[in-house]
C-alpha cells in the first residue's frame, strides 16, 4: 500500500538555503545540494524547494541550484515561489523539477492551473493554498499569507482540482508556526471535498503531530514541515520509526542508504 | 552506450542524471542510427498513450525500436514508455501498441476498491515475483519506489516480475525476454531505483 509521505521544504534565496540547517555534520549548512542530499540518505520522500528571490538574477542562480540538485538526488523534487506562467514551469521543469507548485500566480491568473495541466499532465500541478479562519470560514490568503484575498478556500481549492491540480498543500495560516499540531480541521475540511492527494502544512512541532495527523485523518496523503526538521528538532529517521510503530504505513530507506 | 529515445514526450532531466550517476553512458537521441549503434535503449514517457504513440510512430522511432528489440537488444521501457511496450491500451479510446509484451493497458478508474485515489501516486514497496530476474537483481520485495499513474498493465501475468499492492496487484515491473519495463520511475525512486537502472546496464 502506497506510504505516508514526508516531505522536508527548503526556502531559497540567491541560490542559498536561508536560515540554513542546524547539524553539525554539514560543512555548509546554506547549500542546497548538500542538505538535499542529507534529507535524502535521512529519508525523506520529497523535497520542496521554494525560491523567494524577488530578482531574475536570483531566479537564474535558483535554475542553477535546481539542476544541481536534480543531478544528485533523485527523490521527486517541487518546486514553488514565482511561478506566475507556462514559461516558469518550463523553466524549472526542464532543470530538473518533477512537479510545481502554484500559488499566488494562481489566485492572480487561475487558468494558469489549467495550461500547465494540460500542457504537464495534472500529476505536475500542486496547488499550494495558505487559509485562515475569518468569520467563521477559510479565506484564501496571498502574497506569503499576509493579504485576505477574500476567497472561501474549500471552493478555491475544489476549483483548482476541478481545473486540473493534482496535489493540494494546505498550509494553515492559524497553526503555521505555533508547533501545536497540524490544523486538523481544516484539512478534514479540504479532505471531505477532494480526491487528489493534500499534503498538510503549518503546526508541525513534535514527532506526535505526524502521528495525530495520520491516525485522525487517514486520507492525508503526507506532512510538510521546515523548521522542525532543520533545526534537528525532528528527524527524519526517528519520526517514521514512529509512525511505523503506531502502525502507519511509510518508506523506509536501507543502511546502506545513509 | 545507452539511447534513452527522445520523442519529445516528458522530461529527461533525472533519467539522464541518475544514469551518469551510476557511471553508465547516456544520449538522449531521437535518431535512428544511435538507436542502432547503442548497446541498450530507454523509452520514457509521461503524459497520455494515444499522443505518445502518435509522436513515437511519426518519428519512425517506433520501428527503429522493434526492430533492436527483435535483434535482441535490452530495452527498457519507463512509465508510459513500459505501457507502450504492450500490445493495446484502452486509455481515453483505444490504442495499438508495440507488441512487444502481450497485455493490455487499462484504467484504475473502476478496479480498484473504494476509497483509493486515482492516481496511485508515491512511494509503494514491491513485491517481487520473480527474484531471479537479472533486472532485480539488487533489489527485494519491500523496496519502495515512486509510482505516478492512472492505468496499469493487466493480462500480463506471464511476463510480470514484480507488483505493487493498490487494492489490487498492479503490474509494476515486467519483463518478455530483452524487453523490459517497469511502470514507476527508478530515476525518482532513490538508491533502490539506481539499483535497477544498474542491473539493465549490466544485462
Amino acid at each position: 500500500m502506497i506510504t505516508k509521505r514526508i516531505i522536508p521544504c527548503l526556502d531559497v534565496r540567491d541560490g542559498r538555503v536561508v536560515k540554513g540547517v542546524n547539524f553539525a555534520s554539514l560543512s555548509d549548512v546554506n547549500d542546497p545540494v548538500e542538505l538535499g542530499r542529507y534529507y535524502s540518505q535521512s529519508g525523506a520522500d520529497e523535497l520542496v524547494f521554494y525560491d523567494i528571490t524577488a530578482s531574475s538574477e536570483g531566479r537564474k542562480l535558483f535554475t542553477d541550484v535546481l539542476r544541481r540538485v536534480a543531478s544528485t538526488i533523485f527523490i521527486p523534487l517541487t518546486v514553488g515561489g514565482g511561478i506566475n506562467t507556462l514559461e516558469d514551469f518550463e523553466r524549472v521543469l526542464t532543470s530538473g523539477a518533477d512537479k510545481v507548485s502554484v500559488n499566488s500566480g494562481a489566485i492572480r491568473n487561475p487558468q494558469l492551473i489549467e495550461d500547465a495541466a494540460r500542457r504537464y499532465g495534472d500529476q505536475c500541478v500542486v496547488l499550494s493554498v495558505d487559509a485562515k479562519r475569518v468569520d467563521g470560514s477559510y479565506h484564501v490568503f496571498a502574497k506569503g499569507g499576509r493579504e485576505d484575498t477574500g476567497m472561501d478556500a474549500l471552493k478555491w481549492i475544489r476549483r483548482g482540482v476541478s481545473m486540473g491540480a493534482g496535489e493540494i498543500v494546505l498550509n494553515s495560516i492559524d497553526t503555521d508556526g505555533v508547533k501545536q499540531g497540524f490544523d486538523l480541521e481544516m484539512l478534514d475540511a479540504v479532505c471531505s471535498i477532494v480526491d487528489v492527494p493534500v499534503i498538510a502544512s503549518g503546526g508541525a512541532g513534535c514527532v506526535q503531530d505526524f502521528v495525530t495527523l495520520f491516525k485522525t485523518l487517514p486520507k492525508v496523503d503526507a506532512g510538510l514541515a521546515a523548521s522542525i526538521f532543520h533545526f534537528g528538532e525532528v528527524k527524519i529517521g526517528d519520526l517514521k520509526d514512529e509512525l511505523a510503530r503506531n502502525g502507519i504505513n511509510v518508506r523506509r530507506i536501507k543502511e546502506t542508504d545513509a | 552506450m545507452i539511447a534513452i529515445i527522445d520523442y519529445g514526450v516528458g522530461n529527461l532531466f533525472s533519467l539522464k542524471s541518475s544514469l551518469a550517476m551510476i557511471g553508465a553512458q547516456a544520449v538522449v537521441t531521437g535518431d535512428a542510427g544511435v538507436l542502432r549503434s547503442a548497446e541498450r535503449l530507454i523509452l520514457p514517457g509521461v503524459g497520455a498513450f494515444g499522443d505518445a504513440r502518435q509522436k513515437l510512430a511519426q518519428t519512425g522511432l517506433d520501428a527503429a525500436l522493434c526492430a533492436e528489440a527483435a535483434r535482441g537488444k535490452p530495452v527498457l521501457g519507463i512509465c508510459l514508455g513500459m505501457q507502450m511496450l504492450f500490445d493495446r491500451s484502452l486509455e481515453y479510446g483505444e490504442h495499438k501498441g508495440l507488441g512487444l509484451i502481450p497485455g493490455e493497458v487499462v484504467p484504475m478508474a473502476g478496479r480498484l476498491p473504494e476509497g483509493l485515489k486515482i492516481p496511485h501516486i508515491g512511494w509503494n514497496a514491491l513485491a517481487i515475483r520473480k527474484p531471479d530476474h537479472p533486472l532485480m537483481k539488487y533489489t527485494e520485495s519491500g523496496d519502495c519506489v515512486y509510482f505516478v499513474h492512472s492505468f496499469y498493465a493487466s493480462d500480463c501475468a506471464d511476463s510480470v516480475i514484480a507488483t505493487a499492492e493498490y487494492g489490487i496487484d498492479v503490474t509494476a515491473a515486467v519483463a518478455k525476454g530483452n524487453v523490459m519495463g517497469c511502470q514507476f520511475h527508478p530515476e525518482k525512486s532513490g538508491t533502490v531505483g539506481l539499483g535497477i537502472l544498474k542491473a539493465f546496464c549490466e544485462m
